[in-house]
């Protein structure tokens, strides 16, 4: 039963599920710290990822600095060149991005944009923010941890990130790192079956599947994803302790370690491998399909024009998804792993680019003929787009198994994950956040800044990260906090390596002074009313801006049409919002 | 306007920049020239395919910029376009991956005469191990590394007494002669990564990992650990020299067996004959 066509008016089911007896919240302690209303918990996920993500900003500096002028800082030594780096991309992809997407934005928009009045289990939700951000602390406490927090790399690789040789491995670091993503594992969870059941029990009356905005689909698809891969990451993780604490073997075989045979005997350094990217594979589209879905929505309002191909649109998120599955050993083409493995999963990565491919399509086919405003959240998504098809493209490299082979572990490697799920999303992030600061504050954030934050951004990360592919490919290796004199880098590879440094910098600042326009613009900003963007999706046809607790005020709004009516031809004003019941029936329901 | 130009200009830029760029990779010194031809082949078709797609949203840009009183086009969907769209993408995603699987299919085929040459991996430096006379490697066991026996050779395998071991100091390798390079681990992950092979390959504790490749060129190579090692990960280096035949034999004839390491009063002896 597909129902993406436009004037499907008539289709209003009746509803499914009854009212939701919600919590009414006594004091402000409930009102505003332990809060069971799904927008609260959305700004403290929110509030914390952003936190904890300008701590992992603070380390790509350092990082950068060490990188551009080797030598100069001598705090920065290999240990803490290596600790600040996994602290970094493990902050990055879980607590920051993971935790924006969809605690933050999940919390806030799937609500609003199904019609419900919250999510379905109030008080599990309200707990899976506890537990982030306990995850959160215990991250942040491995930074004092004797021997400091671990420099295992992201991937916390074994043997090494238990073993002495790394920073860490024998200390406390490595501990609190697996134990803080077993928490984040158990709170997430929470959280996602939250997104999930509320978006197939808690809809709308008329809010079908196929009406739903592409924001949703994302969001949604993306926490189904997480559900099944983040376990994996919790057995890892769960085995690894064991290993570390208990001398179990499960990823560790007979080895000597500094002259020193160790207990260890018969376990598999790869298994380990396997379970990581049967997580961390799908986490790449757990961070990019709520993007995918979020600049769908942008691109479609800011152009007033429907998205182009609704129905191949949600097919597509859902195939990513589904095919993401299975591709997760292309980060394992020189692992060692038996090589007929690199058929397989060369051909069944290069067909998600089939399916990635039409979304990039239909986003500029969006704009073709479009009335196009370029407001800041459609620069920041064509930024994306660039970004995203640049670093996708890279993609093509590295999954094509043999043209790997020289790539891998270089900065080639950094430079395209960076594009593709680093710069890319939080672009999106912030067009986002351009877009809904409206409807959370009732105020718009500040145009001027914004242009700057913008402009600054965009060329800046391009930047930094497109020549890095030429550093890569010249053949330096990543996770090198130093090259030293090497016979096949020429000395401009230095030069360039300082450029990289010099452009991070003033991206980060940019970021302090979007920062302190979201300060800002809540006292400051010019007054937004309901639905500054005229958009047509449900969360900007609330009663209040902010939306009151409970969201919709006595009655839920009744959906007559998928949430791309703009420009319609006949249609009095360039949107038709989806509770609009139409020229016929309008002021009759 | 500004945001079409600059979107023209970063589709300019980067071309300008592939092409003018020093920054390319080193010359090549094995038989892999394959590899590189389909890294070309994939900058075309992914260069092709950025260009068009900015320059088609710049055009966009520039031409359906908002205008008073113009109004969007309403067209939900074109399922012809789309189709077209998938078949074109899906040929352009064949002419990559056709020559790419092929080309693995021979990375993957170790050659029949190629000679085994095993790289053992530690905290944080190289060492190798040739097969000696016989042609076999004996076995080996990380569960036998000792202070005399840093590779942990198995000393009951007369395969290994012949094995030369080469601790923590530069390989040789012949020219145009097929090598099989057999990875191992005493520690933790390694890998084993010389640019200018372009082949490489991850050495695993506990199994034995490879990769196969013709040196094609003489010279001298560095040897860059490229897998997460600890703290000395980026300090693992070695050298690799690949010789003319003659400077080879040369070289191999002043190296010491396993046989000769264990039995020191022989090393010594052998020591005083040499010239
Ligand atoms: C301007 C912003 C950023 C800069 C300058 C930056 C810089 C860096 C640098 C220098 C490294 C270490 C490279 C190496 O030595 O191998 C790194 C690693 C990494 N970054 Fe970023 N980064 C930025 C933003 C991000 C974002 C937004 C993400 C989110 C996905 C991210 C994810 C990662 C990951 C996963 C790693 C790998 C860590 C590892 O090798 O274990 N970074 N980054
Ligand atoms: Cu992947
Ligand atoms: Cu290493």
């Amino acid at each position: 039963m597909v129902d993406a066509t436009p004037h499907a008016e008539q289709g209003v089911p009746p509803a499914e599920t009854p009212e939701l007896e919600l919590y009414h919240p006594k004091g402000w302690w409930t009102t505003y710290v332990f809060s069971q209303d799904a927008k609260v918990i959305a700004i403290q996920y929110s509030g914390t990822a952003l936190a904890i993500g300008l701590v992992a900003l603070v380390l790509s500096w350092l990082m950068r600095l060490q990188l551009g002028f080797p030598g100069t800082f001598d705090f920065i030594t290999p240990e803490a060149y290596y600790q600040f780096m996994t602290m970094h991309g493990m902050i990055m992809v879980i607590y920051l991005l993971t935790a924006l997407f969809l605690g933050g934005f999940g919390n806030y928009l799937i609500p609003l944009m199904v019609g419900a009045r919250d999510m379905v289990f109030p008080y599990v939700n309200m707990l899976s923010y506890w537990i982030y951000l306990l995850a959160v602390l215990v991250l942040v406490a491995s930074f004092f941890a004797p021997g400091g927090p671990t420099g295992a790399g992201w991937t916390l690789y074994p043997p090494q990130a238990i073993l002495s040789g790394t920073p860490g491995g024998q200390g406390a670091g490595i501990i609190l790192m697996l134990v803080s993503l077993i928490l984040f594992i158990i709170g997430f969870t929470m959280g996602g079956l939250n997104y999930v059941v509320t978006v197939v029990q808690g809809r709308t009356r008329g809010m079908t599947l196929m009406r739903m905005p592409l924001t949703v689909w994302g969001i949604f698809t993306a926490t189904v994803m997480a559900l099944l891969a983040f376990p994996a990451l919790f057995v890892a993780c769960v085995m690894m302790l064991f290993d570390r604490l208990l001398g179990t073997s499960f990823f560790m075989p007979a080895l000597v370690e500094m002259g020193q045979l160790m207990s260890y005997g018969g376990g598999s350094p790869i298994l380990f491998q396997h379970l990581f990217w049967f997580f961390g594979h799908p986490e790449v589209y757990i961070v990019a399909l709520p993007a995918f879905g979020i600049v769908s929505d942008l691109i479609s309002t800011h152009a007033r024009k429907n998205i182009f191909g609704y129905r191949m649109m949600v097919w597509a998120i859902i195939i990513i998804g589904a095919l993401s599955f299975v591709v997760w050993a292309h980060h394992m083409y020189v692992s060692g792993m038996h090589p007929w493995f690199g058929f397989f999963f060369a051909t069944t990565t290069l067909i998600i680019a089939i399916p990635t491919a039409i979304k990039v399509y239909n986003w500029v086919l969006t704009l073709w003929r479009g009335d196009i405003h370029l407001t800041l959240p459609m620069l920041f998504s064509l930024a994306f787009i660039v970004t995203f098809v640049n670093g996708g493209l890279t993609g093509l490299f590295l999954g094509n198994v043999v043209v790997d082979v020289p790539l891998s572990d270089t900065m080639f490697v950094v430079a395209h994950f960076h594009m593709v799920m680093g710069v890319a999303p939080v672009l999106v992030v912030f067009g986002a956040i351009y877009h809904w600061y409206p409807k959370i504050t009732g105020r718009m954030l500040n145009e001027a800044m914004g242009q700057f934050h913008f402009w600054v951004t965009f060329v800046g990360a391009y930047a930094i990260f497109f020549p890095m592919h030429y550093v890569g490919l010249v053949g330096v290796p990543r996770r090198y906090p130093e090259l030293g004199d090497v016979a096949f880098v020429a000395d401009s590879v230095h030069s360039l390596n300082a450029f990289i440094t010099i452009a991070a910098l003033i991206v980060g600042f940019a970021q302090m002074v979007f920062l302190f326009n979201l300060v800002w613009s809540l006292r400051y900003g010019r007054e937004a009313g309901g639905n500054p963007w005229r958009a047509t999706s449900l969360e900007w046809q609330t009663p209040t801006t902010p939306p009151p607790h409970g969201n919709w005020g006595a009655a839920r709004p009744i959906v007559y049409r998928w949430a791309y009516d703009y420009s319609v031809p006949g249609a009095p004003e360039d949107f038709i919002a989806q509770n609009d019941p139409g020229p016929q029936h309008r002021g009759a329901v | 306007m500004a945001v079409a130009l600059v979107l023209v200009l970063v589709v300019v830029g980067s071309i300008l920049f592939h092409i003018l760029s020093p920054w390319w990779w080193s010359p090549i010194a094995s038989n892999w020239g394959y590899i590189d031809q389909t890294l070309i082949i994939t900058f075309w078709i992914t260069g092709a395919v950025f260009s068009a797609v900015v320059l088609f949203m710049a055009y966009c840009v520039f031409r359906f910029r908002h205008r008073e009183g113009v109004k969007a086009d309403y067209n939900p969907e074109n399922k012809k376009l789309e189709w077209w769209l998938t078949a074109v993408t899906a040929v352009g995603v064949a002419a990559m991956l056709a020559p790419g699987l092929y080309v693995w299919s021979q990375f993957i085929t170790v050659p029949d005469d190629a000679t085994e040459v095993e790289v053992v991996g530690q905290q944080w430096q190289w060492s190798y191990r040739l097969p000696g006379q016989d042609g076999r490697l004996g076995k080996s066991d990380n569960r036998l590394v000792t202070y005399e026996n840093p590779l942990g050779i198995d000393p009951d395998d007369p395969y290994g007494q012949d094995d030369v071991v080469i601790e923590a100091a530069d390989l040789h390798l012949p020219i145009d002669k097929p090598v099989k390079m057999l990875l191992r681990s005493i520690d933790v992950l390694h890998d084993f990564y010389v640019p200018e092979f372009r082949a490489k390959m991850d050495m695993v504790p506990g199994t034995v990992t490879y990769f196969w490749f013709t040196p094609t060129r003489t010279g001298t190579f560095e040897v860059l650990c490229a897998e997460l090692c600890g703290t000395g990960h980026g300090y693992m280096r070695g050298i690799v020299m690949v010789d003319t035949e003659e400077d080879y034999q040369a070289w191999l004839d002043g190296q010491t067996t396993f046989a000769q390491l264990s039995a020191p009063t022989t090393v010594g002896v052998m020591d005083a004959d040499e010239p």
